[in-house]
C-alpha cells in the first residue's frame, strides 16, 4: 500500500507508516513492564555491582545528621548583663561528611545580640549562620554574645523556646567517591571461600538431580490410572504449593534432635538407631567404606533432601504432561514386538523424554543455585550448608557488612552468567 | 513344566516384603493415633506376608476369589499373631484390644490386597522374562506409592497434629499424636484461638491477602498489554525480547536484596507495604508476560483482525475478543502469581519491621522462637498453608495447565 509502482527500487527498505503505527504501539504497551522491570531488577544489578566496591555498613544507611544543643553561659542578674549562648553541633556520622551546613534560630525580643560568629549574620533576632561543610565525626561550638534587658531580668524567656533549625547537605554512603576493593579481597580471602562454592555446587547438582529423578519416578506412577489418582496428584503437588516457611519449620520441628521431635523417636522406638541424631546441627559423620574413610555431610544431605522433597513435584508436573502427549500406538507397536516394560520405558519413553529432562536440569539447576529460602530457614547456613546465597545474606545482615554481601552477590552472578552461557547454548529450540 | 515356577517364587519374596511394609507402617499408625508404644513386629510380619502370598498365588488364577482372599487374610493374622507371640504389634493383647483389633486386620486387608495386585492375573507357573517384568515393577511402582504418600505427607501430618497439641504433651511423647475430641472445641483450637487473638494473626492475614490480590491485580495490568505485544505485534526486538524475558527469571533475589534494601532504606520505602507492592510484581510479571504471549499465540489472529476489520481499535480488540478466550489463560495466572506472592519468604522478611505491617510469612518468622510454643509456630504454619493449598487444589486444573504451559519457576 505505501509503495507506489513508481519506485523500481525493489520491496521498500526501513518501516512504512503502518508499521512504524504498530511499533510504537508495541513499545507503548511494553513501557511500564519495561519501567518496572528497569528499576526493580536491572537498576538494582547495576546498583549491587556498585556496592560491592563501597566501604558500607548496615550501620551506614542512615542518613548522618546534624545534632545540636544551645546552652546559656552566665549569668543574666540585671539589665545590661551579658551572656554567652553556646550552640555545640556536631557530625553524627564518624564516616560520612555533611556538606552546606546552614543554621538559624531566633533569639527571643528580650535579648540583644551584641557579638556573632564570623560565619553567622544577626538580623534583629534572626540569627543564621554558615557552617560550611562537616568533616565525618566534626563537632564545634558557635558562640553568640547577648545583653539582657529589663524584659528579660523581669521573665526570663527560655531561649530553647525557638528550636535551632539546621539545613544541610548530608553526603550519601551510597553515592559518594568512596571506593575500595577490601569487600572482595575479604571474600575471596576468607577461609571458608572455597567449602560455601564447594556446598553450593553439591547442593545445586544433588538437588537438581536428585528431583529430576524423583520427578521421572513419580510421573511413572502417576501415568497408571487407579482410584485416588487425581487425590494423590494433589498430595503430591502440595509440597511444591505450601509455602516454603511452613513446610521448612515443619521439617525443623520434624528433626528436632531434643525431646519433641518426631522423626529421632521415632527411629529411636524403632530400634534403628540408639541415639538422637541432629540432622540439621551435624557437620559430617565419618564413614568407612572398604577400607576408605570419608565424611559424609549429614546437614547438607538433608537440606539437598528437603529440596528434592519440595521440587520434584515440580518435574513429577511437567514429566507427566509431556508422557501423556507421547501416542499409545508405538507402544502398542512394541508391544506387538515382545518388547518388555523395562524395555519399552528405556528405549521409548526415556528417549521422549530426553528434551524435557534436558530443559528442566537447565532451569532447575540455575533456580537451585538461586535458592536462599529453604536453606536459611533449615539451618540458617550452619552446619556446613552455607552455599553462596546464604552467604550474601550472612555477610550483609548478619555480619552487617553491605559491601561484603554485595561482593558475594557478585560473584554468585558471574557464576550464574557462566551457567546462562551454557543454558543458552544447548537451549533446545522446543522449550515452551 | 512345574507347578510353581519363578512367578510364584517370586509372589512370595513380594508377599514378604508387603507383610514387613504393612506391619510397619500400620503399626506406626496405629502408634501415632493412640499414643501407646507399639513396636512393629517385622520379622512376623514377613512370616505371615510369605504365607499368605504362597496361599494365595499356589491358586491358579480363576481360583483367587474374594473367598479365598477373606481366607489368605485369615491365614496372615492367625500366622501374625502366633509368630509374635500374641503380640502383633509389640503390645500384649489386652491393652486397647479393640483398636489393636481394628488396625492388625487393616494390615491382612491392605497385605492382602497389595500381593493380589502385585501378583493379579500372573499364575503360579514359569513366565517369560516380560512378564517377570510385569511383576517386578507392579511392586516397584506400589512401593513407591506407599513411600512417595508417607514422604510427601508426614511434615504436613506432623504440622496440622503438633498445632492441636501443647508443648508439654509434645515433649513427654513426640509420638503420641491422639487427639483428645472430648475437651472442646476451644481447646482443642485453642493455638488458633490465641494466634488470633494474642499474635496478630488476622493483620497478618490480611495483609497476606491484600499484598497477594494487588500484586495480581498489578501483575496482569502490566502483563496482559505487554503479553500482547509480544505474541502480536511486529516490532524491532521482538524475538530478542521473547527470550530475554526467561533470563530475567534467573536473576537471584538476593542479589537484589541489598541493593533494594539500601535504597528502599534511604527512600524510606522499606518498612511499607507499598515496597513489597513495587517488587514484587516486578518478580512476576516477566513470568506472567511470558505465559500468557504462550496463549495469546494460541489465539487465531482472524478473530481479532475481524474486530480491526469491524472498526475496533486495537485496544477494544484487546479488551472484547483477546481477553475474553484468554480467560482460562488469564485464571491460571493469575493463581499462579498469587502462589508466589503468598508464599514469598525473603523480602517481606528483609523489609518489615512493623508488626501491623506483617505478611504471614514474615510473622511466622517472628514466631520461630524458643519463647513461643511449637504448637503456636505450627498453627500459623497451617494457617499459612490452608488458604493457598486450598485455592490451588480448588483451580488445581487452570494451575497445572498454567504451570506446565510457560513456567517453570521456583
Amino acid at each position: 500500500m505505501q509503495t507506489s509502482d513508481t519506485s523500481n527500487e525493489g520491496p521498500p527498505k526501513g518501516l512504512g507508516p503502518l508499521a512504524k503505527r504498530e511499533m510504537r504501539f508495541a513499545y507503548l504497551l511494553l513501557l511500564p513492564t519495561f519501567l518496572i522491570v528497569l528499576s526493580v531488577v536491572l537498576f538494582p544489578l547495576i546498583a549491587n555491582v556498585w556496592i560491592s566496591f563501597k566501604p558500607v555498613t548496615l550501620g551506614d544507611l542512615r542518613a548522618p545528621a546534624i545534632l545540636a544543643n544551645e546552652r546559656l553561659m552566665g549569668d543574666l542578674a540585671a539589665a545590661g548583663d551579658e551572656a554567652d549562648i553556646r550552640y555545640r553541633a556536631r557530625n553524627s556520622s564518624r564516616k560520612s561528611a555533611i556538606a552546606d551546613v546552614v543554621f538559624t534560630d531566633t533569639i527571643p525580643d528580650s535579648l540583644s545580640i551584641l557579638t556573632v560568629d564570623d560565619r553567622c549574620v544577626s538580623d534583629g533576632p534572626l540569627l543564621r549562620c554558615d557552617l560550611g561543610d562537616y568533616a565525618p565525626g566534626q563537632r564545634e561550638d558557635i558562640i553568640v554574645r547577648v545583653a539582657a534587658s529589663q524584659a528579660f531580668i523581669d521573665a526570663p524567656d527560655d531561649i530553647k523556646d525557638t528550636k535551632p533549625a539546621f539545613t544541610f547537605e548530608p553526603e550519601n554512603i551510597l553515592t559518594n567517591g568512596d571506593f575500595t576493593l577490601d569487600n572482595f579481597r575479604r571474600v575471596f580471602n576468607a577461609s571458608d571461600f572455597w567449602p560455601v562454592l564447594w556446598a553450593s555446587m553439591y547442593y545445586t547438582i544433588a538437588g537438581t538431580v536428585g528431583a529430576l529423578v524423583m520427578g521421572l519416578f513419580a510421573a511413572q506412577l502417576m501415568n497408571i490410572t487407579f482410584g485416588g489418582r487425581a487425590f494423590l496428584r494433589g498430595l503430591f503437588l502440595s509440597p511444591y504449593v505450601a509455602p516454603v516457611i511452613a513446610v521448612a519449620l515443619a521439617w525443623v520441628l520434624l528433626l528436632d534432635p531434643g525431646p519433641g521431635g518426631t522423626l529421632n523417636a521415632l527411629l529411636i522406638q524403632l530400634g534403628v538407631i540408639d541415639g538422637p541424631i541432629s540432622f540439621l546441627g551435624q557437620r559430617a559423620v565419618e564413614i568407612n567404606l572398604l577400607g576408605l574413610s570419608f565424611d559424609f555431610p549429614v546437614a547438607l544431605t538433608v537440606v539437598i533432601i528437603f529440596e528434592i522433597w519440595r521440587y520434584f513435584p515440580l518435574a513429577m508436573l511437567f514429566i507427566l504432561a509431556r508422557m501423556q502427549s507421547v501416542s499409545t500406538d508405538i507402544y502398542e507397536a512394541a508391544e506387538i514386538d515382545g518388547a518388555t516394560p523395562l524395555q519399552q520405558f528405556r528405549f521409548i519413553s526415556l528417549p521422549q523424554l530426553m528434551g524435557i529432562m534436558a530443559v528442566l536440569f537447565l532451569l532447575r539447576f540455575i533456580w537451585t543455585f538461586n535458592k536462599f529460602d529453604d536453606i536459611f530457614l533449615l539451618t540458617g547456613g550452619a552446619a556446613g550448608t552455607r552455599t553462596l546465597t546464604v552467604n550474601v545474606y550472612e555477610q550483609a545482615f548478619a555480619v552487617s557488612n553491605l559491601g561484603a554481601g554485595a561482593a558475594v552477590a557478585v560473584v554468585v552472578f558471574f557464576v550464574l552468567l557462566c551457567f546462562s552461557v551454557i543454558f543458552f547454548k544447548f537451549s533446545p529450540e522446543d522449550d515452551a | 513344566m512345574s507347578r510353581f515356577g519363578n512367578i510364584f517364587y517370586l509372589s512370595v519374596l513380594f508377599g514378604a516384603l508387603w507383610g514387613a511394609i504393612w506391619a510397619i507402617i500400620i503399626t506406626l499408625l496405629a502408634l501415632f493415633i493412640s499414643g501407646l508404644t507399639f513396636q512393629p513386629q517385622v520379622t512376623a510380619g514377613v512370616i505371615a506376608g510369605v504365607v499368605a502370598a504362597a496361599l494365595l498365588v499356589s491358586q491358579p488364577m480363576a481360583k483367587r476369589t474374594l473367598g479365598m482372599r477373606v481366607l489368605a487374610g485369615l491365614a496372615f493374622l492367625l500366622v501374625l499373631v502366633l509368630a509374635s507371640g500374641a503380640q502383633p504389634m509389640g503390645l500384649p493383647l489386652d491393652s486397647y484390644s479393640a483398636g489393636q483389633l481394628v488396625f492388625t486386620v487393616l494390615m491382612a486387608v491392605v497385605t492382602v490386597q497389595s500381593i493380589h495386585l502385585t501378583c493379579g492375573n500372573l499364575g503360579p507357573g514359569h513366565e517369560k522374562r516380560y512378564n517377570v517384568e510385569v511383576l517386578c515393577l507392579r511392586f516397584i511402582k506400589g512401593f513407591g506409592l506407599v513411600s512417595f504418600t508417607i514422604a510427601v505427607a508426614l511434615p504436613f501430618f506432623v504440622m496440622v497434629m503438633m498445632s492441636l497439641k501443647n508443648q508439654q504433651l509434645l515433649l513427654s511423647n513426640p509420638l503420641d499424636f491422639s487427639i483428645d475430641f472430648g475437651q472442646g472445641f476451644t481447646a482443642l483450637f485453642r493455638s488458633y484461638i490465641e494466634l488470633f487473638t494474642q499474635y496478630h494473626f488476622g493483620t497478618y492475614l490480611m495483609n497476606s491477602a491484600l499484598v497477594s490480590v494487588a500484586t495480581v491485580a498489578i501483575t496482569l495490568f502490566f502483563a496482559v498489554p505487554g503479553a500482547y505485544a509480544v505474541a502480536r505485534l511486529r516490532f524491532p526486538g521482538q524475538n530478542l525480547l521473547s527470550r530475554s524475558i526467561l533470563l530475567i527469571y534467573m536473576v537471584p533475589m538476593i542479589v537484589l536484596v541489598i541493593p533494594l534494601y539500601a535504597i528502599f532504606s534511604q527512600l524510606g520505602m522499606r518498612n511499607t507495604l507499598w515496597g513489597l507492592l513495587f517488587v514484587y510484581p516486578a518478580t512476576t510479571i516477566p513470568v506472567a508476560l511470558y505465559m500468557l504471549q504462550g496463549y495469546f499465540r494460541g489465539i487465531p489472529a482472524e478473530l481479532e483482525e475481524a474486530g480491526l476489520m469491524d472498526g475496533l481499535t486495537r485496544l477494544n480488540v484487546i479488551r472484547k475478543i483477546t481477553l475474553p478466550l484468554a480467560l482460562p489463560a488469564l485464571a491460571s495466572v493469575a493463581l499462579y502469581v498469587f502462589m508466589i506472592a503468598w508464599n514469598e519468604f525473603l523480602f517481606a522478611f528483609m523489609f518489615l519491621d512493623n508488626v501491623d505491617l506483617f505478611t504471614l510469612s514474615r510473622g511466622i518468622a517472628e514466631l520461630n522462637s524458643s519463647e513461643v510454643p511449637r504448637q503456636h509456630l505450627m498453627a500459623g504454619a497451617v494457617i499459612a498453608t490452608v488458604p493457598v493449598l486450598a485455592l490451588f487444589l480448588w483451580f488445581e486444573r487452570f494451575l497445572v495447565a498454567g504451570l506446565t504451559a510457560g513456567s517453570v519457576k521456583g
